[in-house]
């Protein structure tokens, strides 16, 4: 299993989930610079956490104009695994592929701290490992991390199965709790929480390998 | 405009054989202030102990380095904020760490972990707490603001409450990297005819004189001061730290220096100066971002985020091409030269030529007068002290004060796991860092209390020392190096000035004796507003190493275990009560002296329990500090598990239950003989104080209950009382 780890400028968990990845779970993990019109050989793209192009103008909102985010756009719509943590959710909902938008927290402050989340589906490769109702817990660290959609498509995400992750202690004020999402293809998924950072058992828990496993699993599978 | 004293300037024309012009004068007067001379202090700094096996590179550096074993390296330093974070508090605190990532990166460590002492003024000041509510919530969002976006995790430090910093906030950023050997960079510009580059953000107004401002006092006009201050672009620090270490791999850098105070000016020189070589650079290339700035603004500018670098002759386009990847600014903008001077030009018209060595090593040298005693700020003589009536009462008061707390509040502001290494955030005796590549983690400890230092300079400075030691040991690291900020009032009041020698002297004492040298640091004087001085506030940064391994927390774990006070239950008399926690928020006085500390016995105490530590047998330590035993129990109960303790002492219950002597360290295991034994070897008290319980905190003496509180409500008023003492300003 192969994957590419997209570094922006700006980006500061790009080694994180390198490291989680290659180190933690023995898989291969590549870094893909944001220029870059190819992913290379990847089986599957992490977009992660950090303030790519400074988060300027809003989380985001420039990243998506970089060469490599055409070619994530192309890789999701042929059904690769494609992986947005923190600020890489918020580029996937900036660029069109998730729905929704993320705003600055409710209480205005920038919030770092382990959260429960509860898994809502399995239904999804980023959660095939883990059984629906599971408890993990994962850190937070973000400053507009305030999932917001309209009534109707936060009722569209549910009637699909796509809300992957809720929050117990909601830390931000998401609407409906809302953690993470999957899009209509269930490939792309995005999340505020760390996974990467919960992935070491010396950091005081590995419950966010579940999500990795999960995508290597399915890669497995589909590869099969 | 000058600065310079007429002496000074006396100097200034015999150096130069002439009459120096406006720009010459200009880059005099920032070298030789005293944040870029400390031409007060320096005299005294040479007391410091600054070696041992495992320095690499001692003060003089960017940072002070290391050695952590197996190839690898570490490069750390504390440094102040303090007048720019009045003026200004999101951009003074934001700067401060920027510059401080600076000191590191620019010596090809990557950084790992920040941690910050930061001190206001009471938040519910009478008079002043609205504003210092206001700068306590734009300091920590600076901070929070810059580390957060740089990719650097803010792990630990200490947030303090005091009158004298109503006027004055005290913000002191310690950072630290780590690296291999070989790839340890200098600020040297060696080689003839090596091109000199400018990196990073352009050159603006902003800062210019920011050196100087803060090397004077705070009057009215100093809230004119607010352009004085820089702006912080921590994204652009970032690209700055992936573009340098990348340049520094391609081996085209000969030497790279950050440019932070005096910007240009004394990254220039000092780079001449180390390697007594010449530097002569062209302003016109200088990138700028406004137009028609003169000589002397660029050349005394502190824009934030810029890097000189000189680089090999020839291989300029192996540095361009790793800068121009991460769209940063990369300009030669002079060379090399033979002659040991600074020679500036502006579109090839020479207007400064100044020998480095002179500038950046000469500058004047003060014996100020410190024969006197050191100013104290209270009596000798202790009070009388009321028999207290409700001991439960006062636990909870102290647990509610600023100072003792729970800081929750602020480092939930803090990205404290990035970077995947943090063992230990937040809230420890010490923060933890691992080392991915060699199986070794450090710890990392900040301490200050002005309180301790006003009633004795010397004997607070030993005890900072022995604190950050004790810490660092209670998780279980041994103490290998030091850094420290000294913040002080003004140096030319002799009575201040006995403060700064005295606490020097201290420091050094302890450093010695605890095998901690210091390799760099950082003095602030003149923290006084409108003629009132800050407190002394040395505040020391010790870091230590121990195996990576899961750590050893505060919190007691299970029921049933053994708690046992290593280093016995200490000694106290009313003169040596007047310092504590106890005094000043209970009886709201102070008075006397710090707690006497015996540095052979303390030292032992830390031996004992790293031992413990290595050989798995405590579940819980935490280090008696501020508020004394009943605090460090309490915190040891915040997470659920209590304990039934019992006293045997003759003193009376407030000195026994919250005084704070040292060499004290609480902790609970399942193996009871074996910590005993350790303490025993080690030749030092160990007594065993009760068990763990469930849901209750008691504490007697013989048949008398002195405190009986629920855990619940403990970890409560704890917890929510940074907040409630924010919450006038307060959203939602």
């Amino acid at each position: 299993m192969r994957f590419g780890v997209v570094v922006f400028p700006g980006s500061n968990c790009d080694h994180d989930a390198w490291y989680a990845v290659s180190h933690n779970l023995g898989h291969q993990a590549e870094f893909i610079w944001h220029d870059s019109a190819s992913l290379g050989n990847a089986d599957a793209v992490i977009l992660p956490g950090g303030f790519s192009y400074g988060d300027y103008l809003r989380c985001g909102a420039i990243a998506k104009f970089s060469p490599v985010m055409a070619a994530i756009k192309k890789f999701a719509q042929d059904g690769g695994l494609v992986l947005g943590i923190c600020n890489g959710f918020q580029i996937l909902v900036e660029s069109g592929l998730l729905p929704g938008a993320l705003l600055r927290n409710r209480q205005l402050r920038f919030v770092c701290r382990p959260v429960t989340l509860r898994v809502e589906t399995a239904h999804t490769p980023f959660t095939s490992a883990a059984t629906k109702g599971q408890l993990i817990k994962v850190p937070v660290a973000h400053g507009e991390g305030c999932y917001f959609a309209d009534q109707r498509t936060l009722d569209t995400l549910e009637a699909e199965d796509r809300v992957v992750m809720r929050y117990l202690d909601n830390p931000n004020g998401s609407l409906r709790d809302i953690a993470g999402i999957c899009s209509e293809g269930r490939n792309v998924m995005g999340m505020m929480p760390h996974p990467e950072r919960a992935s070491d058992p010396l950091l005081g828990s590995t419950d966010g390998r579940v999500v990795l496993e999960s995508m290597v699993r399915s890669m497995v599978t589909t590869n099969a | 405009m000058s600065d310079l004293a007429p002496s000074e300037l006396e100097k200034v024309r015999k150096i130069l054989g002439r009459e120096p012009n406006q720009t010459e004068t200009g880059i005099f007067t920032v070298m030789w202030s005293e944040h870029c001379s400390y031409k007060s202090s320096r005299l005294h700094l040479k007391k410091l102990p600054t070696r041992s096996d495992r320095v690499l590179v001692g003060p003089g550096e960017n940072a002070g380095i290391i050695d952590i074993g197996q190839g690898y390296a570490i490069a750390f330093k504390i440094e102040s904020h303090n007048h720019p974070s009045f003026i200004e508090p999101f951009q003074g605190a934001a700067t401060g760490v920027g510059g401080i990532l600076r000191d590191i990166f620019t010596m090809g460590a990557r950084p790992i972990a920040v941690l910050d002492a930061i001190r206001f003024g009471p938040l519910d000041d009478p008079e002043c707490g609205d504003r210092n509510r206001r700068i306590l919530e734009g300091v920590v969002e600076g901070i929070a603001h810059y580390g957060n976006c740089f990719g650097v995790p803010t792990i630990g430090g200490e947030t303090v409450f005091e009158r004298c910093y109503n006027g004055n906030p005290l913000v002191n950023v310690f950072a630290l990297g780590v690296f291999r050997h070989d790839e340890i960079f200098f600020g040297r510009a060696t080689g003839l005819g090596n091109p000199v580059i400018y990196v990073g953000a352009k050159t603006g107004r902003d800062g210019i004189h920011g050196a100087s401002m803060a090397s004077a006092e705070f009057t009215e006009e100093s809230k004119q001061k607010r352009p004085n201050v820089q702006v912080g672009d921590p994204f652009m620090e970032k690209l700055l730290l992936e573009a340098c270490i990348e340049a520094m791999h391609t081996g085209a850098v000969v030497g790279i220096q950050d440019m932070g105070a005096a910007g240009l000016t004394c990254s220039t020189c000092e780079m001449g100066s180390r390697a007594e070589t010449g530097v002569e650079i062209d302003l016109a290339r200088v990138p700028q971002r406004e137009s028609g700035m003169t000589p002397y603004e660029i050349m005394l500018s502190e824009s934030q985020e810029r890097m000189l670098l000189v680089a090999e002759k020839g291989r300029e386009e192996e540095v361009f091409a790793v800068f121009r990847k991460w769209g940063l600014d990369a300009v030669t903008i002079g060379e090399v030269t033979g002659d040991g001077k600074l020679r500036v030009k502006d579109h090839g018209v020479v207007v400064a030529e100044i020998p480095n060595r002179e500038l950046a090593d000469e500058a004047p040298l003060y014996d100020r007068p410190h024969g006197v005693a050191p100013y104290r700020p209270a009596p000798m003589e202790a009070p009388e002290i009321p028999r207290s009536r409700d001991l439960n009462a006062d636990l909870l008061e102290l647990l509610a004060s600023g100072d003792l707390c729970s800081k929750r509040w602020i480092w939930q502001q803090y990205d404290q796991s990035v970077r995947t290494n943090t063992l230990q955030g937040p809230g420890g005796d010490a923060a933890i860092v691992r080392i991915k590549e060699t199986g070794t983690s450090v710890a990392m400890s900040v301490d200050g209390n002005g309180r301790y230092c006003s009633l004795s300079p010397r004997e607070g400075a030993r005890l900072l020392v022995a604190e950050c030691c004790r810490n660092l040991s209670a998780v279980g690291a041994l103490p290998v190096a030091a850094t420290n900020n000294l913040n002080f009032g003004n140096p030319e009041r002799p009575e201040i000035m006995a403060q700064l020698v005295e606490a020097i002297e201290g420091i050094a004492e302890a450093c010695k004796h605890f095998e901690t040298p210091i390799t760099g640091g950082n003095v602030s004087l003149y923290n006084e507003t409108l003629g009132e001085a800050i407190w002394p506030t040395p505040v020391m940064g010790i870091v230590g190493l121990l195996k990576t391994a899961p750590p050893v927390t505060i919190p007691f774990k299970a029921e049933g275990r053994a708690v046992m006070l290593l280093g016995g239950l200490g000694t106290v008399d009313a003169p040596r009560f007047g310092g504590t926690q106890y005094a000043k928020v209970v009886l709201n006085k102070m008075w006397g002296l710090p707690p006497a500390l015996d540095m052979d016995y303390e030292k032992r105490v830390h031996a004992a329990i790293r031992e413990i530590v290595a050989q798995g047998l405590a579940e819980s330590s935490h280090d008696v500090g501020d508020g004394g035993l009943t605090v460090a129990l309490a915190e040891s109960c915040a997470e659920g598990t209590g304990a039934s303790i019992s006293l045997p002492t003759e003193l009376r219950p407030e000195f026994a239950l919250f005084h704070e002597g040292p060499s004290r360290i609480l902790l609970s295991t399942n193996t009871p003989e074996a910590v005993e034994k350790i303490a025993r070897d080690n030749n030092i008290e160990c007594l065993r104080l009760g068990v763990t319980m469930k849901e209750r905190l008691q504490i007697d003496h013989n048949s008398e209950t002195w405190i009986d509180c629920r855990v619940e409500r403990l970890r409560e008023v704890w917890e929510n009382a940074l907040e409630n003492l924010l919450s006038p300003i307060s959203v939602g």
